[in-house]
């Protein structure tokens, strides 16, 4: 739902029903690191009511563009910090994978002394 | 006039077009500090807030504005502890506000299954229905929530968004009490065992009788269940204990849900960061001002090294350990040779799962859910 006058697209209030902090929080702050926009900021009007409102005023861009951008850059990020995450993940994975093998040689060794990696 | 002119002219005045330039691009160290670090002073901590605005430092011919490119490539994940059902990794090179939005999604949003409807067949044990209801709600089920779906209020149960327990025990008579625990939870794949009352039971008795479930398959001959059955996470949670001659017999289906309905559908235990300690010695502490700042510290962060002749000098170890007591920069001068920072885009995530996900699934399926939030909203704008 969006309140806006239909003369000056500059400004609106966009009311999202059903989200609270985390996307009204997020979305401000891509929102602020967006040079067009002079103004934005959000409420939630009741606790007990499951919406927030979104104030946006730019410098001249019609504001439902510029909050749109700001979801896009948001979701952009989302998809970075997934990928990144996953190869951290995996990474971590091989590195102990790595250390164990590193360990299992050398006890290996000590024990049996020459003997190669993969010999019993 | 003339007088009050001379006056000031005493004091020596440059002109601003002979004064050194600011670097432009760049900010100068103190503002850098300002921007990038909490400063936890002994009474309370400064620039503790984040400066967003894109416009923030333009007179300084710094662009504050948000590049896509510039975060992909300062972001970084370094994972530093990764078991079974718990993680705590590095998110370095992101705001608080996305870092938090994980975080709340994380305990509020992700789904995961748990017992919403217990039908009590009989119970004579001195815990009331409604706490049994109560406890066997909480019991975290060691099941992947992607493989069901949501009940909605006019759903029929069936085996796409249900799974039934049974629970039946009995301590018998003369005997000692008895403690039933989780492991009592049987899985049906089959669904509901319970009939529904109807009114005339003898009108289709050639049709399988009607339960509170209708599943049209056994759950275990789904490929996804069939050789890891379901069951709670842990085996040896209390659920009540029986005296002799008290019974229990009751079945329990559990549903899909999230967080923030109730706090039994929170995947997590407990999903927190914290932003990395950083402590800086100001100036050289050496000899016994380092021994005193050694036993000053109650978690050991600062280290004692050996420099050239017998001289020792204090030394910052284990900055990640630092809970910011502040105990070191307390009585005199300290705050002049230590400080006390926290750096603003480091966090030290921590996530414990209670078990239906693996950790490191659960942060990616928030991130997802935040995606899916902002898709919606794009949708909702176009």
């Amino acid at each position: 739902m969006e309140h806006g006058s239909l003369k000056d697209q500059r400004a609106s209030t966009f009311s999202l029903t059903d989200e609270d902090h985390t996307l009204a929080n997020s979305v401000r702050f891509t929102l602020n690191q967006d040079p067009r926009v002079t103004f934005c900021g959000y409420s939630i009007p009741h606790p007990s009511d499951a919406r927030v409102n979104i104030r946006v005023q730019t410098t001249g861009d019609p504001a439902s563009e510029v909050l749109k951008d700001s979801l896009q850059d948001l979701m952009g990020m989302c998809q970075h910090v997934r990928s990144i995450f996953d190869k951290a993940v995996i990474e971590f994975r091989m590195s102990r994978l790595a250390l164990l093998a590193v360990v299992g040689s050398y006890v290996q060794q000590s024990v049996y002394p020459e003997t190669g990696p993969l010999e019993n | 006039m003339q007088q009050k002119v001379e006056n000031k002219s005493t004091m020596p005045r440059v002109s601003a077009l002979d004064m050194p330039d600011v670097p432009r691009g760049q900010l100068p160290p103190h503002l850098e500090l300002q921007r990038t670090r909490v400063l936890c002073a002994s009474d309370a901590p400064t620039h503790t807030e984040n400066i967003q605005y894109s416009g923030a430092y333009a007179s300084m011919g710094v662009d504050n504005s948000l590049q896509l490119d510039q975060f992909c490539k300062n972001f970084r994940v370094e994972v530093i502890r990764l078991t079974e059902d718990d993680m705590e990794f590095d998110m370095i090179g992101i705001d608080p506000s996305l870092a938090n939005a994980f975080r709340r999604i994380l305990i509020a949003e992700v789904p995961t299954m748990a017992i919403e409807k217990v039908l009590i067949a009989n119970n004579t044990s001195v815990v009331q229905d409604e706490v049994l209801a109560h406890r066997l709600g909480l019991i975290p089920i060691k099941i992947d929530p992607r493989l069901f779906e949501y009940m909605s209020e006019n759903d029929t149960p069936n085996e796409k968004n249900t799974i039934v327990f049974k629970l039946h025990v009995q301590c018998k008579r003369g005997g000692p009490r008895l403690t039933v625990k989780s492991d009592e939870l049987k899985w049906l794949p089959n669904g509901s065992e319970l009939l529904l009352a109807t009114e005339n039971p003898n009108s289709n008795s050639s049709s399988r009788p009607k339960t509170y479930t209708s599943f049209s398959c056994s759950q275990d001959s789904l490929p996804e269940f069939s050789n890891n059955p379901i069951g709670p996470k842990h085996h040896d949670i209390i659920i009540a204990k029986l005296g002799p001659g008290q019974e229990i017999e009751l079945e329990a289906h559990a549903v899909k849900g999230m967080g923030k309905t109730h706090a039994k559908w929170s995947p997590v235990s407990t999903a927190w960061y914290r932003m990395l300690p950083e402590i800086v010695l100001l100036e050289e502490v050496e000899n016994e001002m380092a021994e005193e700042l050694v036993k000053k510290c109650p978690v050991n962060v600062f280290d004692i090294e050996d420099v050239a002749k017998g001289k020792k000098r204090a030394t910052v170890a284990r900055p990640r350990a630092c809970t910011l007591c502040r105990e070191c920069i307390r009585g005199e001068d300290w705050d002049k040779r230590v400080a006390l920072r926290r750096v603003k885009d480091h966090f030290i995530f921590t996530i414990e799962s209670t078990g239906g996900l693996p950790p490191e699934v659960l942060f990616t399926e928030a991130v997802k859910i935040l995606e899916d939030k902002c898709e919606r909203v794009i949708t909702e704008l176009s």
